[in-house]
């Protein structure tokens, strides 16, 4: 994926180059049929557009900055809950259907908030640089340059936040699970890791979406805050007879709810079970990409 | 080669570029001169496929932008120098550009060297100066090794070195038959670089020539007379012996006259039939800078406005500079006046309409009979051909256009502000 980054010592000059320096300059008077580089010609796929972003995002110190900022959150807070529970609770805490993988929540919620200004940075610096018009005149395809953006932040993100929460879910399973009448299943492994972090992936990747529509970075990551954070707040504010099924409505579907679904919360008979959340997250992201796509093609850079 | 056919470009109700047609050529350098905010970075834009025209088309090698195979090998680009990503390194900027076109990562050091930022490859380009940030574009623009190159002014803040080698780097890279196009708003630059000059100005095409033709046609020469001061008869005398002789005669803000249609041994005979001492008969050229700022300064759409504190100040000598009291016979403030003799530019008062549909007509009598001094104050710039009546709906940027000149021109242009490259969307 990589390209190297060493080059071969003392590269030869072109040779076009030194045929020029001693040929003198008649305007005009060009070779017929233009010129001819020597450099091999050859078709840019959507592979390259892959490791131009791979190096983009691995050579900025924000994409570190965010992403420690993350496995610091979700580590250090699952590592922390982990380690009070153990220490506070007794054997009576634990009931037949206690989800002890759930004590991930809290970190993965709070580590999700860099990873959507990630997202949203990933294209938005680029209209705010004015980097964007050079990507564009290098590669004229939208679609390969948001697709690419896409496929490397979605990957980078995937893998990293499957690391942490893989990390924290051992912490929590090998410390706790023996106190539990029932232990950790299978399905519970499952969607705490791959489940979270394919949500919360797809989140950023909806965030990058927003990003490309929006192009401002403080906007978009605003935006996303809000997306997060006001569901479940407004929902606080709509006990009211008339309102009361709105706030039901916000708070189910809000996504701090929905990602508690993961870890086995439930909220209530027609909330969304299982792996529901993730299909809506999906859905969501596949529509917000379309749009950014199509604000790409129609939009002046 | 570049071609652009009727290619406009409005944003809501401004008129960025209006119906632009011209053709850049492979194997020489074409300069692309405008004022601030004529439509120049736009219709790079445009080229590039970055903004959408909406009327017209631009194509390169006979394909628009977006449609071409492996665009990023047969055009390369410089738009702004300030079009990255402050945090990532000047080489890691050039290492995904060229992935991103399927460029071998060894060509990186090559272009590297070539704009003479190899010490500086891995700084991160936030602290780069803008001369810096210059070369890194061009480095950029020609990582693909392209035949076709678009530079948008290039030389903004290189030092005098800088310069001298991007000047000789866009020769080279036309000897070698490559299309080279290069915006700039200096015409002494372009005078030294380029071969062909395309001039608009408030979007529209004010010139199409190769330089030789545009300073033929630009560039009238003429003779400086003075007589001694406090002896304002004297040059009266001497203004109606040369007037009679078959001259023109135009009074400059400092006292002396500037004479055109007559010799300077002829003059000199003149002065002396009539018995009047001269201080000074010296002979002149105008400079293309001059005719380009006669030819576009209708189309300026950023004027500064007088300071105040001009009024202590002293006439400088010379030409009239603008906010400087102004003579009679000089066209307003930050007017040049038309030189008598002066071929009027063709392009300059065109009507709305497209080329085609209006074929220019000469004024009539213009070659005959150049007005008098007192009329031409108001007739400068160059009388307007007899306008054509817009056919079909008048857009609206030519309304503003030239015409009368000076007050108009100077009053005009807050509302058509540039949408500056450098906007941060």
């Amino acid at each position: 994926m990589t390209a190297p980054m060493t080059p071969p010592p003392a590269a030869p000059a072109p040779q076009h180059q030194a045929q020029a320096a001693g040929q003198p300059y008649w305007p005009g008077q060009a070779p017929a049929g233009g010129y001819v580089s020597p450099i091999p010609v050859r078709r840019a796929t959507l592979g390259d557009a892959i490791a131009a972003e791979w190096t983009k995002i691995k050579s900025l110190r924000s994409t570190m900055w965010t992403l420690g900022t993350m496995l610091v959150v979700v580590i250090g807070i699952g590592t922390l809950i982990a380690l009070v529970t153990y220490n506070v609770a007794d054997d009576a805490d634990f009931g037949e259907d206690s989800q002890i993988l759930g004590m991930g929540f809290v970190g993965i919620l709070l580590g999700m908030i860099p990873l959507l200004t990630l997202g949203v940075l990933t294209i938005s610096s680029e209209y705010g640089t004015g980097l964007i018009r050079t990507t564009l005149t290098a590669c004229p395809s939208r679609g390969r340059v948001l697709g690419a953006k896409a496929i490397v932040f979605f990957a980078l993100t995937f893998v990293l936040t499957l690391v942490a929460t893989t990390l924290v879910a051992l912490l929590d399973a090998g410390l706790l699970a023996d106190r539990t009448p029932n232990g950790v299943g299978g399905s519970e492994w499952v969607k705490a890791t791959l489940g979270v972090s394919g949500y919360v992936a797809a989140l950023g990747l909806l965030s990058l979406a927003v990003g490309a529509l929006l192009r401002h970075s403080a906007g978009a990551i605003t935006t996303m805050l809000g997306l997060v954070l006001l569901p479940p707040l407004l929902s606080l504010f709509m006990m009211a007879e008339s309102v009361r099924p709105i706030g039901k409505a916000l708070a189910t579907y809000s996504i701090p709810s929905q990602l508690a679904v993961f870890y086995g919360a439930e909220l209530g008979d027609d909330g969304p079970t299982g792996w529901t959340p993730l299909w809506i997250v999906l859905g969501v992201t596949a529509v917000a990409l379309g749009g950014a796509y199509a604000a790409m093609t129609k939009r002046d850079a | 080669m570049i071609e652009a056919v009727g290619l406009t470009k409005r944003y809501g109700a401004k008129t960025a570029v209006h119906n632009l047609t011209f053709q850049v050529r492979p194997g020489m350098v074409t300069g692309f001169l405008g004022p601030n905010g004529s439509g120049k970075s736009t219709t790079m834009r445009m080229i590039l496929g970055l903004d959408v025209p909406t009327a017209g088309r631009v194509t390169i090698g006979g394909r628009p932008y977006r449609e071409l195979p492996n665009a990023p090998r047969q055009v390369g680009a410089l738009i702004d120098a300030k079009a990255v990503h402050g945090g990532r390194s000047a080489y890691h900027h050039l290492l995904s550009l060229a992935q991103l076109s399927g460029i071998p990562a060894r060509r990186v050091d090559e272009v590297l060297g070539v704009v003479g930022l190899q010490d500086v490859a891995k700084r991160r380009s936030k602290g780069f100066s803008l001369g810096m940030g210059q070369r890194l574009g061009i480095a950029a623009a020609l990582l693909g090794d392209p035949q076709v190159l678009l530079f948008d002014e290039p030389v903004n803040g290189l030092d005098p070195e800088g310069i001298l080698w991007v000047r000789n780097l866009m020769k080279r890279l036309a000897a070698e038959g490559r299309t080279v196009f290069v915006s700039s708003h200096l015409m002494s630059e372009m005078a030294l670089t380029a071969d062909h000059l395309i001039v608009i100005g408030r979007g529209q095409l004010l010139a199409d020539m190769s330089v030789e033709d545009f300073i033929a046609a630009n560039s009238a020469g003429f003779a400086r007379v003075r007589t001694p001061d406090g002896e304002p008869e004297g040059r009266e005398k001497l203004t109606s012996a040369l007037v009679e002789a078959g001259g023109q005669v135009l009074p400059e803000p400092d006292g002396a006259l500037r004479v055109t249609g007559l010799a300077l041994p002829r003059i000199s005979d003149l002065a002396h039939a009539a018995d009047i001492r001269l201080w000074e008969l010296s002979p002149h050229q105008a400079s293309l800078e001059e005719a380009y700022m006669r030819m576009t300064q209708a189309a300026v759409d950023y004027r500064s406005t007088q300071d105040a504190r001009a009024g202590f100040q002293q006439p400088a000598p010379g030409y009239a500079m603008p906010g400087a009291p102004v003579p009679p016979g000089w066209g307003g403030p930050g007017g040049y006046p038309v030189l008598p003799g002066e071929q009027p530019n063709p392009y300059a008062q065109q009507p709305p309409a497209p080329p085609q549909q209006a074929p220019r007509q000469p004024a009539p009598g213009q070659q005959a009979q150049p007005p008098a001094p007192q009329d031409r104050a108001a007739a400068a710039p160059p009388p307007p051909p007899v306008a054509a009546p817009p056919s079909g709906e008048a857009p609206p940027a030519p309304a503003a256009a030239p015409a009368p000149a000076a007050p108009e021109g100077a009053a005009a242009p807050a509302d058509l502000t540039k949408r500056d490259s450098e906007d941060a969307r």
